[in-house]
Order: C-alpha cells, then structure tokens, then sequence
C-alpha cells in the first residue's frame, strides 16, 4: 500500500522560495501564475497491520515527525494495491 | 559548572565548544553521544551547530527523537540548564522545549558573518553578564535561522521578557538592515517560562578568545555557571 503526503507552508507564513520560483516563471512569461508554494512530497510503503487505524497512524507519523504543524500543513492520499 | 555537549551525527561546533568553555573559560566539559539515554554529573546541557542527520526533513526534526533527548528533556523538567546553539536552537524547537520554528532565511542564502545583537534583558541567567541595550557582536552560520512564532506566542514572549537577543545595527537600533534572515521582530535568541532553556542562532562559542575575533561570547556561559552555580 502506497501514503503519499504533500506538505507545504501555512499561507500565513512567507515562503522565500515560492516566491523565488514565481518570480522565475514571470520571468518566463508565465503571467498567469499568481502565487506558488514549494513544499515537500512523501511517499511511504507500508503494510497495514490489522486492528491499527490506518489513517490515525499516518495523521500521527505526520504530526509527530513528517511535519511541523506550527508552519507546516499536509495532506494525505492513501492509495490502494 | 560541568559542560556536556551532545554530539549528533553532523554536529560540527562540537568541538568549538568543547575547547573554548575547557581552555578559554576553564569549565569542566564532556562530550555525550546522541545514543547516551543517560549521563551523570552534568550540570548545564550544550545542543551545538551543525547539521544533525544532514537536516534532512527539517533542521533539528530527526535529532529530536535521538535516544539522548529523553534525558536532555528530563534535565530541563528539572530546572537545569540548556543551550541550544544554531542547529541546537532548532532541536530545542523540534522538541517543544522553546516555542516557534526556524525557517528558511529570508534571502535563502546560506549566512555566515558576523552581526549585531542588542541584550533584550539583563535578568535572565543566560545574560546577566551582559549590559542590558549594549550591542554585542557574534558570527552567525546558517541557512535555517529566520525566526517565526505565531501572534499568540510572540506577545507571550514579549511580556514574559523571553526574548534575550535581537539582530541590531551596531548601534543598537532594531533595523531591516541588521536583521540578516528575516527574523520575526529582529529575534534572534530566546528562553523558556522557567528561564533553564535558552536557544540562539548566532554563535558564542565561536567568541571565546580574542585571538578568534573577540570575547563577547563569554558573559554568556559565565552568566550560566554563575546562575546555576
């Protein structure tokens, strides 16, 4: 089983390299592009075990280590097969 | 006053403090492995710079889970003292001993000179040794180090005189241009509540002596043997 995780700063917090690469791509001449974040993604492999709550472990990983909820929020897919 | 410097993989101001509080101030000082889960006989607690597990993920986020933490936390519940320098500062973050986060320098260059500090408060057992409003000088090397906390936490810090350093012109004044990362409020070290954790970006270690550029940074570590004495 694949958990991908998409982490990326809270709006509230400026993001220098977002910044960056939006100034990059209206350089470019991409005008339409108004605002970007660069954030991390995670893809973790795992076996569920049985009688663990699959997605409380994963929310807990992400809490706990994976991100910083201070500046930090995240997302997560969890894909079957 | 007996040091102990705890060693992770890719500390690297280690061994800075390590000779300068043996040889510069004549403490007594160990080296603790970040496998320890205990250590005996330590009085004050050092997180030196570097880049801990390659900073991987985030500066200080894979140190804090380090089998020595749980120690170093149990020092702090017992009012003893910790310093986090650099590296240290962002471990002490991770771990929830001091509140905000360090993120990526505004610039987002790496930076590594030396800069102004204004002493934000005279009573704390990390700057007593300092004249309060004086301007001190210290070299700072990083590229994670700009300061942020939330309104809530900022305003706590400010009544509780929790900030101890701030980026400052050599004159003292709290400018854009003495701010070298973008630090919220020009923050550049602070303390817990209890006043036994401190954490700051630039480094003091590295100002021991003044055949390296200077002595400013030996107030602070004298303020601390002197409080905790």
């Amino acid at each position: 089983m694949l958990v991908k995780i998409v982490i990326t700063p809270k709006p509230e917090i400026l993001d220098p390299q977002g910044k960056a690469v939006a100034g990059a791509l209206k350089d470019l001449g991409y005008d339409e592009v108004s605002d970007v974040k660069v954030g991390k993604y995670i893809i973790l492999k795992l076996s569920p075990s049985p009688g663990l709550k699959l997605e409380e472990r994963v929310d807990e990983m992400c809490r706990r280590l994976l991100a910083n909820i201070n500046v930090e929020s995240y997302t997560v897919e969890i894909l079957e097969g | 006053m007996r040091f102990g410097i705890v060693v992770f993989p890719g500390s690297n101001c280690d061994y800075d403090c390590y000779w300068g509080l043996k040889n510069d101030l004549g403490f007594q000082v160990s080296f603790l492995w970040h496998r320890q889960r205990s250590f005996e006989d330590i009085d004050c607690i050092i997180l030196p710079g570097g880049f801990s597990y390659g900073d991987y993920l985030r500066s200080g986020a894979i140190a804090r889970f380090s089998p020595i933490m749980e120690a170093v936390l149990k020092h702090a519940r017992k009012g003893s003292p910790i310093i986090g320098i650099c590296n240290g500062f962002q471990i002490l973050t991770e771990v929830g001993l001091l509140p905000g986060a360090l993120l990526r320098n505004e610039s987002l260059r790496f930076i590594h000179r030396p800069v102004h500090l204004r002493i934000e408060q005279q009573d704390s057992k990390f700057t007593k040794g300092y004249s309060v409003n004086r301007t001190i000088e210290l070299p700072i090397a990083h590229g994670d180090g700009r300061y942020f906390a939330s309104q809530h936490i900022l305003t706590e810090l400010e009544n509780e005189g929790r900030i101890l350093f701030r980026y400052s012109s050599p004159e003292g004044r709290l400018t854009a241009a003495g701010n070298p990362n973008g630090s919220i409020n020009n923050i550049a070290g602070i303390c817990n509540s209890e006043g036994n954790v401190m954490g700051l970006m630039p480094h003091p270690e590295r100002r021991l002596n003044a055949s390296v550029g200077g002595t400013d940074g030996r107030p602070l570590f004298m303020s601390v043997a002197e409080a905790f004495a």
